[in-house]
């Protein structure tokens, strides 16, 4: 069962059963924005606050499976506190993180490619790219998260 | 493909709600249309295009004999697939008889593809769309049904739930519709291969399914409606094959199911479609209504044994009047999660909403993990199926 081992995770099981943020926040002030994904039928609600650039507060719910409920979770964590710019790195690391195929990670040469330090906690949802089935619950969080920060 | 080892395991293929697996008849049956006969349908006039055309004219046969309808081949279209055959209900009988105001009755638990094409329907000429409830059992409630098909013209439902595995009364409700002045439509997409089907008995008007989920190969699809009916509608998509002329000023549409067939045909998907109609036969579609009732008593009783209240089966837990479709939800595991640990036991579950998302939402679920036998399935099926869940539960207990 190695392959699932890399799937799920310590870390992943840990925010799955615990998510971070869960919750909602009024909107307005708050942006809120839905996010769907049509193959599993998980539904996502992220709430955030954004002052001077900053996004102050993140509020998600909704549900899913345990990829999309820790990524959106792990996301949370990461994002509160930092600034646009910062964000929107983190995401595109993040959507580079799984787009990275499996024989690329077996060469060796991923970490030339992305800052898996910079990632912290959320490289743990690394072995996702090994289930491409699985990379759609895992960026339903980001792509939402952009969405609301489009708006911002 | 059962003799398929998955990640050096055996394949254990519990999703034959989605599609099932075609036994060597009917794909020697294609390979053999596609070395020996293949020419196009009602042209040539050369050996081998009358082959094709025996092939294909002999599958509406078939189909016609399997689902004992009156007037055989004059009743069987050939579609792509079910939905299609839905769509070319409410496109073509739909649109030519419906006015403004009148009432498609559907239900709850209908799949998808006998949800969308009445909306879209509506959403053209200003139909109304009605749904029949189910109960906390699971079933069909029917205690408002009068109320509901008074003023319908069309009382469209599934014989079996894809997701509950729920058998509904159809005679019962097609009499209820013809009672109302109603046609009767059944969806018998998950019917077809699992129980025998006789439109006569049934006293159904439509009724629509797929080859995929019958043994046979993808591609090809049926609709079958009663002949006064069907010579009444309209044509549905526009070519060659459908016409009886065409001039410069207009066309001419020919008689008969040709009338809703434009375009080349598909032909080897007919000559398989055959060979899986003449399989179940053999079988003995009573016979594998035993045998598939047998194999779902014996999962519902272990599932329930093994697990206790920890997995929920969404459907009834009697076997009466219930197919071999189990849906699963296992407290504190998402259906995903299930079938991918499953998947790595070689085990074909199904998680998702089935196409059928009114349905969920009347039981507040997202998604559930369907397992769901066919004629081929075995108890060892089951065995190694409980073992997978066992491990699901233990990796994310």
């Amino acid at each position: 069962m190695s392959n699932l081992d890399d799937l799920y995770r310590e870390i992943i099981l840990d925010h799955y059963r615990s998510p971070r943020n869960r919750g909602e926040l009024p909107s307005p002030p708050a942006i809120r924005s839905e996010g769907f994904n049509p193959l599993c039928g998980d539904e996502l609600v992220i709430c955030v606050e954004v002052q001077d650039g900053v996004l102050t507060n993140i509020k998600i719910s909704g549900q899913g499976c345990s990829i999309s409920q820790a990524s959106s979770s792990l996301m949370s964590t990461v994002v509160k506190g930092k600034t646009l710019e910062q964000i929107d790195e983190t995401i595109n690391t993040f959507k580079q993180l799984m787009t990275v195929h499996e024989s690329t990670l077996q060469h060796g040469d991923e970490p030339a490619k992305i800052d898996l330090r910079a990632l912290g906690e959320l490289a743990a949802l690394q072995g996702v790219v090994n289930f491409p089935v699985r990379i759609k619950c895992a960026t339903l969080a980001w792509n939402t998260l952009r969405q609301a920060l489009d708006e911002a | 493909m059962m003799s398929r080892m998955v990640r050096g395991l055996p394949l254990t293929y519990l999703d034959t709600s989605a599609t099932s697996l075609p036994p060597r008849p009917v794909i020697e049956a294609m390979s053999r249309y596609y070395e020996l006969r293949h020419s196009n349908v009602h042209r040539g006039v050369y050996l081998t295009a009358e082959e094709s055309t025996a092939v294909y004219e002999g599958a509406r046969k078939d189909v016609g004999t399997f689902i004992n309808a009156p007037n055989g081949v004059n009743e069987v279209v050939f579609t792509k697939n079910a939905t299609e055959s839905f769509n070319l209900l409410a496109k073509s009988w739909g649109a030519a008889n419906l006015k403004p105001g009148d009432a498609v009755v559907l239900s709850v638990m209908e799949h998808h593809a006998n949800i969308v094409p009445w909306f879209q329907l509506r959403d053209q000429i200003g139909i109304e769309i009605r749904f029949i409830p189910v109960g906390d059992d699971y079933r069909l409630d029917l205690n408002s049904l009068d109320e509901l098909l008074d003023g319908a013209k069309l009382l469209s439902v599934t014989g079996m739930s894809n997701v509950l595995g729920t058998i509904n009364p159809i005679k019962q409700l097609a009499q209820a519709a013809h009672d109302h002045g109603a046609l009767m439509a059944i969806d018998a997409a998950q019917t077809i291969a699992h129980s025998p089907v006789d439109v006569g008995d049934l006293g159904v008007d439509f009724l629509a399914f797929s080859a995929h989920k019958m043994l046979g190969p993808t591609g090809i699809g049926v609709l079958w409606a009663r002949e006064e009916i069907l010579a009444n509608m309209p044509p549905f998509l526009g070519g060659g094959g459908m016409i009886a002329d065409v001039r410069l000023d207009g066309f001419t549409p020919t008689s008969g199911p040709a009338r809703f067939e434009a375009g080349t045909p598909p032909i080897a998907e007919a000559a398989g479609l055959s060979a899986a109609v003449r399989y179940l036969s053999n079988l003995g579609m009573a016979n594998v209504a035993q045998y598939e009732h047998d194999l779902t008593l014996d999962a519902l009783t272990r599932l329930h044994e093994t697990f206790h209240g920890q997995v929920r089966v969404i459907g009834p837990n009697s076997v009466t009047d219930r197919g071999g479709v189990i849906s699963l939800d296992v407290e504190g595991v998402h259906a995903h999660d299930i079938a991918q640990v499953l998947d790595e036991f070689g085990v074909c579950v199904r998680p998702g909403h089935h196409c059928a998302k009114p349905l969920m939402r009347r039981f507040g679920l997202s998604a559930t993990a369907r397992a769901s036998f066919g004629p081929y399935s075995l108890t060892q099926d089951t065995d190694v199926l409980l073992e997978a869940l066992a491990h699901a539960i233990k990796l994310f207990g």
